[in-house]
Formats: structure tokens, sequence, C-alpha cells
């Protein structure tokens, strides 16, 4: 896949999930949503992972997002889809701004530690905060979409429609990002910050700028993940649910920025399905999945896109 | 000729070893300046002082009647002071054009040219082309070119000498500072790569000083000596006065008197 093409595979996707997708039963349209929703924070966690950063603390925004659109129907009595989304990435946004000073002086190891620390102290909090539910959280008001109330039979196909809107903007966002000049630094900054430093450009401040991106499309998926559940808890900033981020990152590869919603939804559907064969062990069968990936396919589903071109081109 | 960098004073220590004392060297445009010293002479606390890499605990450099004394290394280059690397700095899972393009492209942003809403391919500021352009250009000034997509990790010793300085002149710098360019490449090698690299930079009209430890290659392509010994300069003179000094005789080249 040249990444000339890459936006009108998206907006075949779009179009694919937007017509089709009228026709999915109820539990796949909430598959379906969910994929988007963790998507986006994987799209995130392509941007970091091309620098060569590893966040073990994605959930913190991710979570972060769930409670500010949750927040917003508690105590606002708002809950239009597209502001709670809105309000989650903008939140998301605010705090990895102020903590990425702290953060993009960090590489490699402490870089995912730290993450992960100020992720688990967001979890503490919640546990610890009574007036937002502790351990068990709240629920989020319906989801209503430009002031409307979608009918009952409608209420998941109008998120699920609203949620490929915002990947598809995203994506496309994110896909021009990664071809201007600061998007391009990223592996250079993977490679040799000190070249980086000595052509005249600032390594940290460019980390700093991917991790705020990262963390308002976290907010965003946060923010739709809590509608689109209907019901939040301190679990969402948990660094398993970290973990799921980066199993999905890796399962998608940094290569194309659709990639990290194919491989959400690859996820979501091993999970479901081990699930639903083994309640007891399905964690094996997603760490059985996980070794293959990394054995067969190192950089990610995406790779199997190059591969099967150069096949094709090898026989014409 | 007017001087473009002036170091006044400058001195460094770390812990009990002095490596720069009371350093002064002005240097003057379009000049070739060679710096000559044993290891650990402080030749390479004097580039990384200029360069930004290390602030002196004493003395001053001006550059263009700018004092840029306390500035960062990126600060240094954006206003025209590049620097290339003993052990070469590339980026290594870039293939050599893609190596020069990340460099382009920094210099767009700095000048805001190329960012997110811009369209098309911006000329880039010094070279008035674009950047695909100017990549292809400097490649072929340093006979890069059949190397072009080679990844850079699996590059030759002198290919990769030779895009780490072809990295240094993407920003057009006007003063450049090559820190031993010839080191690592065979004695063959040697003079061609130095006549490439100058014809090269000089044809952009940067002033070079080279740290350089062959007296042969000093003595063919500098115009002017810098001899550091102990953290000093010992002498500053045209290369054949340089090179024929008792004391650079003694403690630069090794010889008895």
């Amino acid at each position: 896949m040249t990444r000339e093409r890459t936006p009108l595979l998206l907006a075949l996707v779009f179009l694919f999930v937007v017509s089709f997708g009228v026709l999915l039963p109820q539990w796949a349209m909430f598959i379906v949503t969910i994929a988007i929703a963790r998507g986006l924070v994987a799209l995130g966690l392509l941007l970091l992972l091309r620098a060569g950063l590893v966040s073990f603390g994605q959930a913190l925004y991710y979570c972060l997002g769930a409670y500010a659109a949750g927040a917003l129907g508690r105590f606002l009595g708002v809950s239009d889809i597209f502001v709670e989304m809105l309000a989650g990435g903008a939140v998301a946004a605010a705090i990895a701004f102020v903590l990425g000073f702290l953060l993009a002086r960090y590489r490699g190891i402490f870089f995912g530690l730290l993450s992960l620390a100020l992720s688990m102290i967001l979890y503490g909090l919640l546990v610890k905060n009574e007036a937002l539910g502790s351990t068990d959280g709240f629920n989020i008001l319906p989801s209503t979409l430009f002031g409307t109330r979608p009918g009952a039979g409608w209420v998941r196909y109008a998120v699920m429609a609203s949620a490929a809107v915002v990947a598809l903007l995203a994506a496309l966002l994110v896909h021009r990002y990664l071809d201007t000049p600061l998007g391009r630094l990223a592996p250079a900054i993977k490679d040799n910050e000190i070249r980086v430093e000595y052509m005249g450009a600032s390594a940290r401040r460019a980390v700093h700028v991917k991790y705020v991106i990262a963390a308002a499309l976290a907010g965003v998926g946060g923010a739709l993940a809590a509608t689109t559940v209907g019901h939040i808890d301190p679990e969402m900033a948990y660094w398993t649910t970290s973990g799921e981020f980066i199993f999905i990152a890796i399962l998608a590869g940094t290569r194309n920025v659709i990639a990290p919603f194919a491989g959400a939804l690859l996820y979501g559907v091993i999970h479901t399905t081990a699930y639903d064969l083994s309640p007891n062990t399905w964690q094996m069968s997603l760490g059985i999945s996980l070794l293959l990936l990394i054995i067969f396919l190192p950089e990610g589903i995406w790779s199997l896109a190059g591969k099967m071109s150069a096949r094709h081109a090898r026989r014409t | 000729m007017p001087v473009v960098l002036n170091a006044q004073g400058l001195c460094k220590t770390f812990g009990a070893v002095t490596a720069a004392s009371e350093v002064s060297a002005s240097i003057e445009k379009d000049s070739v300046v060679g710096l000559i010293g044993t290891n650990g002479a402080g030749k390479t606390t004097f580039i990384n002082m200029i360069t930004g890499y290390i602030k002196p605990d004493r003395g001053s450099i001006d550059y263009d009647g700018r004092d840029i004394t306390r500035l960062q290394p990126r600060e240094i280059t954006r206003l025209g002071i590049s620097r290339s690397f003993q052990v070469p700095q590339l980026y290594g899972s870039l293939g050599v054009f893609d190596n020069m393009m990340v460099g382009l492209g920094i210099v767009l942003a700095n000048a805001g040219l190329g960012g997110y809403f811009s369209r098309g391919s911006p000329p880039v500021p010094g070279y008035g082309r674009p950047a695909e352009e100017v990549a292809e250009h400097l490649l072929g000034r340093f006979g890069l070119l059949e190397y072009r997509n080679r990844n850079a990790q699996v590059l030759p010793g002198g290919a990769r000498k030779l895009l780490d300085i072809a990295l240094t002149m993407v920003a057009r710098p006007r003063i450049l500072l090559l820190d031993e360019p010839t080191s690592g490449v065979s004695a063959q090698e040697k003079f061609g790569i130095m006549q490439m690299v100058l014809d090269a930079v000089r044809a952009e009209g940067t002033t070079v000083l080279f740290v350089e430890h062959d007296m042969e290659v000093v003595s063919r392509f500098a115009q002017r000596v810098l001899a550091f010994y102990d953290g000093r300069i010992i002498v500053d003179a045209p290369p054949a006065e340089a090179l024929a000094n008792p004391e650079v005789q003694r403690y630069v080249a090794g010889k008895r008197a």
C-alpha cells in the first residue's frame, strides 16, 4: 500500500462501515465501535512508536477522556456524542501538554515506566473519589446526536457511524502529519537524537508534540468507549488497559494509519472469540496470538499487505 | 578578510583535567583552517564549545558580532554553524536519500515552511530549490548518488563519512567544523575524500575548520593551522610554518628536536 493510496483506502473503509454497517447485528456494531475507540488510542501509539517511544500509560488519557465525557453528562447534562469526544480529546491534550514537559525529557524504559506510573496515579485517585463513584464508577447518559435522540434500534448504529467519522478524520490528519517535516522526524529521533539536535531541531519539542497528539487521540477514544459501553470505572486507567493498547499497536505495526484500526478490530475478534470458547483461559489465547505474531509478523499485520504486493509484483 | 568567528580566552576543565586553557582564535571568512594536536590536546573540546555541546567555564565565542557562548547546539546550527562527527552520526534505519530529506525537512521547518497546511515542495532556504532536488544535488556533489537508496547503516566507511558531512550541508552553513573527516578511511582514499569534501563545501561558500592527524592532508588542504597541546593553542600559522615549528614537531608530530 503506497502512502498516496492511503486516503482513498480510508475513504473506502469508511463508506463500507457506514453503509454495510447498517446490516450488522447490534453486538457486532458494539465490537466495531469499541475497535474504533481502541484504534484511536493505537493510532496515537503509532506516532510515539515511530519515534522509538513505548508508552505503557496511554490508559491515563483513555480514562481521562472517558471521565470527561461522563462528567459532561453527570454534571452538565450534555450527552451529545461529538461534544463528548471533543471534550475527552481536549481534556487529555491539556493534561498531556503539562505532563509532556516532564515526559519529553525521558526515553526508553524510563519514558515507558513514567507514563505507567502516571496512569496508576489517576487510577488511585479515581478509586478514592466517591463523587466519581469510586471503584464502581458511574453510568453514562444515553448518547444524543446533534441534540436528537436516535430511536432505540438506531443508537448503536448512530454511535458507530459517528465513531467512523471521527476515526476517518483522525486517520487523515495523522497521515498528513506524518508527511510534514515534524512528522518525518520520528524515525530520526529513534535513530540518532544527537544528529537531530545538530541539524537544528529540538527532539524534545518533537516528542512533546507527538505525546500531546497521542493523548488527544486516546482521550477521544476513551470518550467514545464510555458512551458506547454506557459505563465508566477506574479500570480504564489500570495498567492492563494500557497493555491492551500496546498489544494492538504491536499487532497493527507502524506502517500505516489504517493499521491501528485493523489491529484493534482483530484484537476485538480474538478477544471475543477466545472469551466465548474458553472463558477461563482467554488470556492464554491472546498470549499465543501475540507470540505467533511476533515470530511471524514482527512488523505487524500491515506488513502482510507489503508482502502480498511484493509477491504480486514478482509474478507480473 | 572579515572575521566571522572569534573565540576569546576559552577555558574548560573536567575535574583535574584541563581541556581548554585560554584558547583564543579568530577565524576569517572563506578560510580553511586545520586543527592539529595529539589525542586529548583540546581540538574536539574546542569544536564542542563552538557548537554548544560543551559550555566553557570562562571566555566567550562571538559569531558574526553575536555572542553564542551559551546557546544550544540547535540554535547555533540555525545561525549557520554546522559540524560533522569523528564517528558518523547518521539515521541508520533510513536510506541515504531519506537521511538528506529529514535534514532538509528540519531546515524547512525552521524557516516556517513545509508545515501542516502547505502544499507542494517549497524551495529550501539558501538553495532556492525543492528539497528533493537539493538532496540529489548534494548527494551528487559528495559522490553518494550510487548509494541513494541504500540503508545508511550498511554503507561502507568512506560513504558513511561523506554522508555525515553531506548532512551538515543541508542547512548551507557559513561555518563548517569537520571532526577528523578522513579518520577510518584508507590512506589511498584520504586525499580523494578530502578533495571532494572541500570542493563540495567550498562551492557553497563555507568557511571550514577541520581536525586532522595526517600532516600531509593538513599541509595540502589547510590555509592556516592551529596546533593544540595540553588544552592550549601553541602555534597559529600557515601550514608550512606551523609544521616546521619545533614545538609542533615535538608535541604534535612526536619528533625529537
